[in-house]
């Protein structure tokens, strides 16, 4: 682990020292936090409503001594992103709904690699070109499930443009971790966002374990993180999306070797449920009803909750960092505590069809896809009919 | 391969996964013995490549870092590789259908930047991994799984395709010329900007058994007859040229005579 270090200090971004206070749009936040975290290599494809990333890493990295192009899609963006991340730089790119489809295949590449880098989906209004300009939710599950074959990947979900800042940095920390993709899953409304926000130096970083000792891609361990030597570190790396064992030796017709690698992979993040798992607890003490919400969504619900309370209901608001893997524990323990749950959000029940797995009481939910974030009055007058 | 050129192969392999007859072993020698001669440092050395047959000719023979991607998609990965590392000396190697059917996109992008990639290209004029289907570099006429009445399409031009995107170096040569080959990708590694190797390497098992050619050596003597070089060809009229193989090494300089002309191996290039 080693502290973060503000750019600033040497780049002159416009802020001094450890700490500046900005107020910025969620997608400049997104940027600046990208470069906190030491990211050095993005490769991007212009899409609304996440444009600002790009032009932000664009402004940024060569400031620092990073790499920043403009590829001809979005899946040569991941491809490039992947061969940065081997070549020994923490890497990103960022995009919306169509590009994120576009970039499926390389992003199961990446996990079955264990190429760690960060991918920043501003999510719009979908499906299909949709609306550009519009936001939306509807990327959740793809996130999880838009790859062939069984992963699992981290995805973060921030309500601010400090957590745009925040949680970019530990998408990174996260990534370089447990060599991974990391998703921020941000809606369009969070990365246009105009806030105050804080640009510190209070976090902290993991490093790759970037070591020749021991096996690129297995681990004793059956949760394991293996290190990750870089190309030119003299490793002679066998690097492959097929089926390979710990060496990186295509094994692409021996049952076992597939099976102990899609389950090591699959681990590696299930096992550290506990420590991936973020959320935010309001009012939830006494609560009788419970929302359930994440991004832009939970900012007006909160903002319910709190006419509720004032209105005498007793009703509380479980914010969602993590989206992936999913927060089961936090949904059961609502179980038995809280009469019902209410989960509002900017697509037609990909989290709630999820909650409904832990929570068995009873569940009401929100769908909204008319490129509108959801108005406080409505999830009020929604949880108002729970009462 | 000389048993000097063996220390450039990854211990523990005991056969190539290649077919009998398969020009690609011929070219795994040529591009081993290239960056031999150039002396390059083993640490430096990045080969990346895609699927297919050819993407095999690196990964997992060659005894350097190996990247092996997806289909299509190995001049992008390569691509992020150099920009993170240009230290790296980034050598591409892999198929014609992977790199310029579904990776067609990123390969002409690749050229117009002039980043410092080579990129070679082994060109059997099929799909064989995927079992004989036709590619965009299938001559026209030829039988494939895919076009059982022949090819209705006359294939790409790789060099007019990659001299025209903005390629700074663009050769082509048989496996039946191993020393100019071999010469030819030790000038694309020299060359500081994007360099592109087509290199003709025949695939008896899908187009030599789809074709007629049953025995794999008249499957060489086509390559070798319809090999002509640039100065042959520049006497040659367009027609007489129709389906030949123009070997030779082409520049910016050459693009004014790879004007007009459909077809591989057409007029000019």
């Amino acid at each position: 682990m080693t502290a973060g270090r503000r750019v600033s200090e040497t780049s002159g971004t416009g802020h001094s020292g450890g700490t500046a206070r900005r107020y910025a749009t969620g997608n400049e936040a997104a940027a600046h936090g990208a470069i906190a975290a030491g990211c050095r290599f993005y490769a991007g494809y212009p899409i609304t409503p996440s444009s600002e990333i790009m032009e932000g890493m664009a402004e940024l990295l060569p400031r620092v001594g990073g790499a920043f192009i403009q590829m001809e899609d979005e899946i040569a963006s991941i491809s490039a992103v992947i061969g940065a991340s081997w070549a020994g730089a923490k890497a990103m790119t960022a995009t919306s709904g169509p590009g994120f489809s576009l970039m499926m295949e390389g992003l199961g590449y990446a996990v079955f690699t264990e190429t760690p880098c960060v991918i920043i989906d501003v999510q719009r209004a979908g499906p299909c070109t949709g609306q550009a300009t519009r936001v939306g939710s509807g990327d959740v599950m793809q996130s999880k499930w838009g790859m062939h074959g069984d992963v699992e990947i981290v995805a973060l979900s921030p309500w601010s443009v400090q957590e745009m800042y925040d949680l970019t940095i530990r998408a990174f920390h996260l990534a370089e971790r447990l060599r991974l993709p990391v998703f921020l899953l941000a809606d369009e409304a969070v990365g246009h966002l105009h806030e105050t926000a804080e640009f510190h130096d209070r976090f902290e970083v993991a490093q790759r374990v970037r070591s020749n000792e021991g096996t690129p891609f297995g681990s004793p361990d059956p949760a394991g993180v293996p290190p990750m030597p870089c190309f030119g570190d003299g490793a002679n790396l066998l690097v492959t999306g097929s089926t390979h064992d710990e060496r990186g030796y295509r094994r692409v017709e021996e049952p076992e070797a597939h099976a102990r690698l899609v389950e090591r992979l699959r681990r590696k993040v299930l096992d550290r449920r506990d420590e991936l798992t973020d959320v935010e607890r309001h009012l939830l003490d006494d609560a009788e009803v419970a929302v359930v919400a994440y991004g832009f969504t939970a900012r007006g619900a909160l903002a319910a909750v709190r006419e509720l309370r004032r209105a005498g209901k007793k009703v509380g608001l479980l914010r969602l960092r993590t989206l992936w893997p999913f927060p089961e524990r936090e949904i059961a323990a609502l179980d038995g505590k809280v009469r019902a749950v209410f989960v509002p959000e900017m697509n037609h029940g990909q989290i709630a069809g999820e909650v409904r797995k832990w929570f068995r009481g009873e569940l009401r939910r929100y769908g909204q896809t008319n490129g509108e974030v959801i108005a406080v009055e409505t999830m009020r007058a929604e949880l108002e009919r729970m009462f | 391969m000389p048993r000097s050129l063996e220390s450039y192969l990854r211990p523990g392999l005991k056969a190539t996964t290649f077919c009998p007859g398969c020009g690609h072993g011929i070219l795994l020698h040529a591009v081993i013995r290239a960056v031999h001669e150039l002396g390059i440092d083993r640490r430096d050395l990045l080969f990346v490549s895609g699927i297919g047959c050819a993407a095999w000719i690196p990964s997992p023979h060659i005894l350097a870092d190996t990247l092996h991607t997806l289909h299509g998609r190995a001049v992008a990965y390569a691509t992020g590789a150099k920009l993170a590392n240009p230290k790296l000396q980034v050598i591409v190697v892999s198929g014609d259908g992977d790199l310029v059917s579904i990776g067609g996109n990123h390969l002409i992008h690749a050229a117009r930047r002039g980043i410092d990639l080579t990129v070679i290209c082994a060109n059997n004029e099929i799909y064989g991994m995927t079992g004989g289907q036709a590619g965009p570099t299938t001559p026209g006429g030829a039988l494939s799984a895919t076009t059982p009445a022949g090819n209705p399409h006359p294939p790409f031009d790789l060099v007019r395709l990659v001299l025209g995107a903005g390629a700074a170096y663009v050769a082509r040569y048989p496996v039946t010329q191993p020393r100019p080959l071999t010469d030819a990708i030790k000038r694309a590694i020299r060359t500081p900007a994007f360099a592109f190797v087509e290199v003709a390497s025949p695939c008896p098992t899908q187009f030599g058994r789809r074709n007629r050619f049953d025995d794999v050596g008249a499957l060489y003597d086509r390559i070798r007859n319809l090999s002509v070089s640039r100065a042959e060809a520049a006497g040659r009229s367009k027609e007489e040229l129709r389906g030949r193989i123009v070997v030779g090494e082409w520049t910016p300089d050459d693009l004014h005579l790879a004007a007009g002309g459909p077809g591989a191996g057409g007029a000019a290039c």
